[in-house]
């Protein structure tokens, strides 16, 4: 027997420690495409729910948009489902280099690569483009995939406080004596919702000779006045080394990300990134989608204009209500509850008042420091927005945490 | 064995406490489990402790529970001066 029954109880009791430790995670069926109204079914088996949604990606609200998905059908009628291989060897569409080529337009960069997700493309980069000579500096709030991606490299790893620059400076001055330096950075942190200081970022690497790459995951598409992300916010566009960035969030939702920078190092990537490599092409309708979805955003900034109103009414409404949230210029509006079983109850609560935002504790975000995240859309309107907070006026008032700050919320509910 | 506690407190708090963490450290706290410092930071420590003290740590040994707080992580340093 190759699954002994010794073997299934340790999963079982390790499972059941998960769950004891109200960490297990349990998936929500969407009975509807991805939009700001959805109808879910949760726990399983119940009955089925229609709720705003405020926890998607859906940023410029494309994901479900008409014009895109006649594209996606248009591309899967002309260049079929699938490409059964990987880029190199027969996976590489006229269309897929259509793609890159508008990415790279689009992010300010010299060339483009596609991976199966932004997961991939953070997986794989640093391993193909540094060595056991160069050191990695990264902000300790990068996205996981980041630290995944440079646990897998053989250059020097450290790290700098998050948004620190003189702690990055010290950093950048300590390891003078490395071939080469990159400092390693999320656009937007998709936890806080706040922005890298791209520029002083920008500035340092040009005094310490380094490199600068930006997850922009949470950012392309609409941070900064024409939507290229977040060095187009910081006035850098067309100065950052290497951007990653996914095509599974504002950029239309569905799964795929990217390389983009600098063209020696993109091709670094296309000669050496495992994930590349050895993974298959990006679906041929998910590129036409994607394409799409470009053209749609690349002289029309309406979607990430109603995203900015959306954003500053929604923030604005839950500071009015008395909420203690995250200050910051994005789309992630955190309602901060610093106690973890205070954030589940409040996420349930919300949930029964048909809104669907889910909270977030240790270790996904640091100890006394859980919340509620809320993300805005371009899909929202004033009355998804006003029902929305309404029901987060209701669920506050039954926990009494209006108008309360960090340490009365603590001294109320511990952390 | 105080002073090297001292140093390696001093390494902890200007390495791994924002300005808005209000939180006190000292000898006792838990830095990993404590959650102040993650496995990815530690790296920097390590690396701090085999500078100053010129000693090498092997990977095996700077588990989190060697580095969970600065008692544990002066230990450690003691073992491999000695050794």
């Amino acid at each position: 027997m190759t699954y002994s029954t010794p073997i299934r109880e340790g999963y079982r009791q390790e499972l059941d420690a998960i769950r004891e430790a109200g960490l297990f995670k349990q998936e929500r069926s969407i009975h509807s495409p991805q939009s700001a109204g959805i109808r879910v079914e949760f726990p399983e088996g119940a009955p089925e729910r229609d709720v705003i949604n405020f926890c998607a990606n859906n940023y410029l609200g494309l994901s479900s948009h008409p014009d895109v998905i006649a594209a996606a059908h248009a591309g899967l009628d002309a260049r079929g489902y699938g490409m059964s291989s990987v880029r190199f060897i027969c996976g590489t569409q006229d269309i897929h280099h259509q793609l890159e080529r508008k990415l790279t337009e689009f992010l300010g960069t010299e060339d483009t690569l596609l991976f199966p997700s932004c997961m991939d493309a953070n997986a794989g980069v640093f391993e193909a483009v540094l060595d056991a000579e160069d050191v990695m500096i990264a902000d300790r709030l990068v996205h996981a995939s980041i630290v995944d991606g440079m646990r897998l490299a053989p250059a020097v790893r450290d790290t700098y406080k998050h948004s620190d620059m003189k702690h990055l400076e010290r950093k950048l001055q300590e390891h003078q004596d490395k071939r080469r330096r990159l400092i390693i950075t999320d656009g937007v942190f998709s936890m806080d919702g706040d922005l890298a200081k791209l520029d002083e970022i920008v500035a340092l690497a040009r005094q310490y000779d380094a490199m600068v790459f930006v997850d922009d995951s949470h950012a392309s598409g609409f941070i900064g006045r024409t939507g290229r992300g977040t060095h187009e916010h910081c006035g850098v566009f067309g100065e950052i080394d290497i951007i990653t960035t996914t095509l599974g969030k504002g950029l239309g939702g569905a799964s795929g990300g990217c390389v983009s920078g600098r063209a020696e190092i993109v091709e670094m990537c296309r000669q050496k990134a495992r994930p590349y490599l050895f993974s298959n092409t990006v679906a041929p309708m998910i590129v036409a989608g994607t394409l799409k979805v470009l053209d749609l955003i690349f002289t029309d900034t309406s979607r990430r204009d109603k995203l900015e109103w959306n954003t500053e009414y929604w923030r604005q409404g839950l500071i009015d209500l008395g909420f203690d949230i995250k200050q910051g210029d994005s789309p992630i509006v955190p309602v901060m509850l610093y106690n973890a079983k205070l954030a589940q109850d409040v996420s349930r609560d919300l949930y029964d008042e048909g809104v669907y935002a889910i909270g977030f504790f240790f270790p996904v975000v640091p100890k006394a420091a859980a919340r509620i995240r809320t993300q805005l859309s371009a899909a929202h309107d004033k009355e998804h927005l006003d029902k929305g907070l309404a029901a987060f006026a209701k669920v506050g008032a039954k926990h009494g945490i209006l108008g309360l700050g960090k340490q009365e919320i603590v001294d109320r509910f511990g952390t | 064995m105080d002073e090297l506690k001292t140093t390696i407190l001093e390494y902890v708090i200007d390495e791994y406490v924002e300005e808005d963490d209000d939180i006190e450290v000292d000898f006792e706290t838990e830095l990993i489990s404590g959650g102040l410092v993650d496995s990815f930071s530690m790296v920097s420590l390590k690396r701090f402790l085999e500078n100053k003290y010129k000693i090498q740590i092997p990977d095996a040994d700077a588990s989190p529970e060697a580095f969970d707080s600065v008692n544990s992580i002066a230990a450690l340093v003691e073992r491999f001066r000695n050794a």
